[in-house]
């Protein structure tokens, strides 16, 4: 077991340096000169060039390369021209935002669509399930930036039930940062005010970045359950006379998930990358925001930076997903 | 599949033709596929005739009309005017255009490269595979929404570079469910036959094996190209594509949310027609997979 989580991590290494090349590619191909724009409109040749220095940009493509590369392997991720900080230091604070939404949304999905999976493939082809399998194209179909539009306009701005957007109101001092999750910190600080708010706002956004993976993970759990219904083992629990709610939650359902898992662990991944929308109309504070703003100013060291943290992200959920399945089902062998 | 369906389905004894009308028969059997066909060649129809037959043909152009800004909706203007008294309905119809072919070319190039990149993969197998593969995985592992996003700040805005931009992010799912097929079909009699006939690979490859495995490209095609409009619209909505006053869906609900709550209209119009216009696709998708790709029904 540890040996095979080794080797995985050890194949972390290629993956790296293959997203620099090639975020360093699309780096080389920019048309615009990030440095004129960071130096701002007013600035002269002699300054522009000065900050060309600065930030190494003057050097050729593959010695910035390698200046990055050495740097990297020092956990220096290089420095945003536009917040003129460290790179890893922006990450490390936008980092927690991200990932506490993506956590939500991936909890909701999972909260509601492995039961409905569930009930959905036991009441096959009925009416709830034909409703739920509409629904669900209709869930993935929807854009969740319009969704969060939507339950922006309705439950802030004309209920006035919840937070327009933000992790907090400004008049609330965050708690101390211990996971960078806001819910969680004020927790640990026993500061049931603060965790409220940070809970009310995490509804809106969490709730429009779940949908499509909720519907996703119905699906999946929907047709994973009919196939583990028609296995021989569900037959005899049958024939011995355990009742139908018994032979489903202890027997089905449990099989039924090792498969859904695999969902998850992509969606996880997926997750990360499509914050961006929710977080641009929630105005959440997170690595998708960042990145866009990075993106519009042709700032590209964040950009090489997010998209190289929410690959190994990926890449690491899906190592735990993987040592899940051990858990889950004890066939499973890793060697 | 057993080899008696195989046999079956290949008989040369049945005409294409019956073949086609069976599969006909059995997409109208799903009430929701003929849905989704029937939104879809609406949504194609305002493709092709959305700025024709725009109510205000003229503002669809860019003209504005200070005097009647932020009308609510109203039998002449049934989604209401923005905020340059601009018809939306018309910007709406007219704005199908734009992200439909957006998200059409992204499939057909994305698809294309995909294609070319899985098939090479799977004939070649070896190093060229391996080679080609690792860039797959690797392009997989960088969100494509960042990737997409980057390479069209790097290219500049535009239609054409949106589409490329998207499509470069868009590609390695085909790769491997091309190299996939394309390793499956490999072994097949036929191609030892072409191969006896003194065949080149070239030949083998793409005269033999790949009209063989288009079927499942054709279902991923029909699946992604919902996903497709909304990765244009979200582009569009980021700010990055198509600029105004060229009309498209993503990037008329970003500038309505300026506008939220009072004239909350300017939203709706175009936020549906992206919800519809995907829904139908999606639909329409899995209707194609039940008939084409019998392997993946449930």
């Amino acid at each position: 077991m540890l040996r095979f989580i080794l080797r995985r991590l050890l194949l972390l290494i290629p993956v790296i340096v293959g997203l620099t090349i090639i975020m360093f590619g699309i780096a080389r191909l920019l048309p615009g000169d990030p440095v004129a724009l960071a130096a701002g409109p007013n600035a002269t040749q002699a300054e522009i060039a000065a900050l060309a220095v600065e930030y190494g940009l003057d050097q050729p493509i593959w010695v910035q390369y390698a200046n990055y590369v050495s740097g990297l392997a020092r956990g220096d991720l290089g420095t945003s021209l536009l917040t003129r900080r460290p790179v890893a230091a922006d990450i490390a604070a936008y980092l927690p935002a991200t990932l506490e939404l993506v956590f939500a949304a991936m909890f909701i999905a999972v909260a509601v669509g492995i039961p409905l999976g569930l009930v959905t493939a036991v009441w096959r082809n009925r009416w709830p399930d034909y409703l739920a399998q509409v629904g669900a194209i209709g869930a993935i179909s929807m854009p969740r930036f319009f969704l969060g539009l939507l339950l922006q306009l309705c439950f802030a701005m004309w209920l006035m039930w919840l937070p327009l957007g933000g992790r907090l109101p400004i008049v609330v001092i965050p708690p101390r940062f211990v996971t960078g999750f806001l819910t969680i910190d004020s927790l640990i600080a026993g500061n049931w005010n603060a965790f409220f708010m940070s809970l009310r706002h995490l509804a809106l956004p969490a709730i429009a970045m779940s949908l499509s993976p909720l519907a996703t993970i119905m699906r999946m759990m929907r047709s994973s359950t009919i196939e583990v219904m028609q296995q021989d083992y569900v037959m005899t629990a049958r024939a011995l006379g355990l009742p139908s709610r018994k032979i489903i939650t202890k027997y089905v359902a449990r099989n039924a998930v090792s498969a859904t898992l695999t969902v998850i662990g992509l969606y996880f991944g997926w997750l990360l990358g499509g914050t961006v929308l929710v977080e641009t109309v929630f105005d959440w504070p997170g690595l998708g925001l960042y990145a866009t703003k990075a993106i519009v100013s042709q700032d590209m060291m964040p950009v090489i930076g997010v998209a190289l943290v929410i690959g190994l992200l990926f890449v690491f959920a899906n190592l735990v997903i993987d040592l899940l399945y051990g858990v889950i089902n004890p066939k499973v062998r890793y060697s | 599949m057993t080899t008696t369906e195989h046999n079956i389905a290949d008989d040369p004894g049945t005409p294409r033709r019956d073949r086609l009308r069976r599969a006909l028969f059995r997409f109208s059997q799903s009430r929701l596929s003929l849905l989704g066909a029937a939104i879809v060649a609406v949504v194609i129809f305002f493709t092709v005739f959305g700025t024709v037959l725009a109510p205000y043909p003229d503002q669809v152009a860019g003209s504005v009309d200070t005097a009647s800004r932020f009308l609510a909706p109203s039998a002449a203007h049934p989604f209401g005017t923005n905020e340059l008294g601009q018809d939306v309905l018309s910007l709406v119809m007219a704005g199908t255009t734009v992200s439909v072919l957006a998200g059409f070319g992204v499939v057909l190039i994305g698809s294309a490269i995909g294609t070319l990149v899985g098939a090479v993969a799977g004939f070649s197998r070896g190093w060229v595979d391996e080679v080609l593969m690792r860039l797959t995985d690797l392009t997989l592992t960088i969100p494509g929404l960042i990737l997409a996003m980057a390479i069209a700040a790097a290219l500049g805005s535009g239609f054409g570079n949106m589409v490329i931009a998207i499509a470069l992010s868009w590609w390695p799912g085909y790769a491997r469910l091309v190299r996939g097929e394309v390793l499956a079909a490999r072994e097949e009699v036929y191609v030892t036959a072409a191969r006896a006939l003194g065949a080149t690979p070239k030949r083998i490859l793409f005269r033999h094996i790949l009209p063989n495995v288009v079927s499942p490209i054709i279902v991923k095609m029909s699946l992604d190209m919902g996903f497709a409009i909304l990765t244009v619209a979200g582009l569009g909505f980021i700010g990055i594509g198509v600029r105004p006053p060229t009309p498209e869906w993503g990037t008329l609900l970003s500038i309505s949310r300026s506008y939220m709550p009072d004239y909350w209209w300017t939203a709706m119009a175009p936020g549906m027609a992206m919800f519809l216009a995907v829904f139908g696709f999606n639909l329409l998708g899995d209707g194609l997979r039940d008939i084409l790709d019998p392997k993946a029904r449930r």
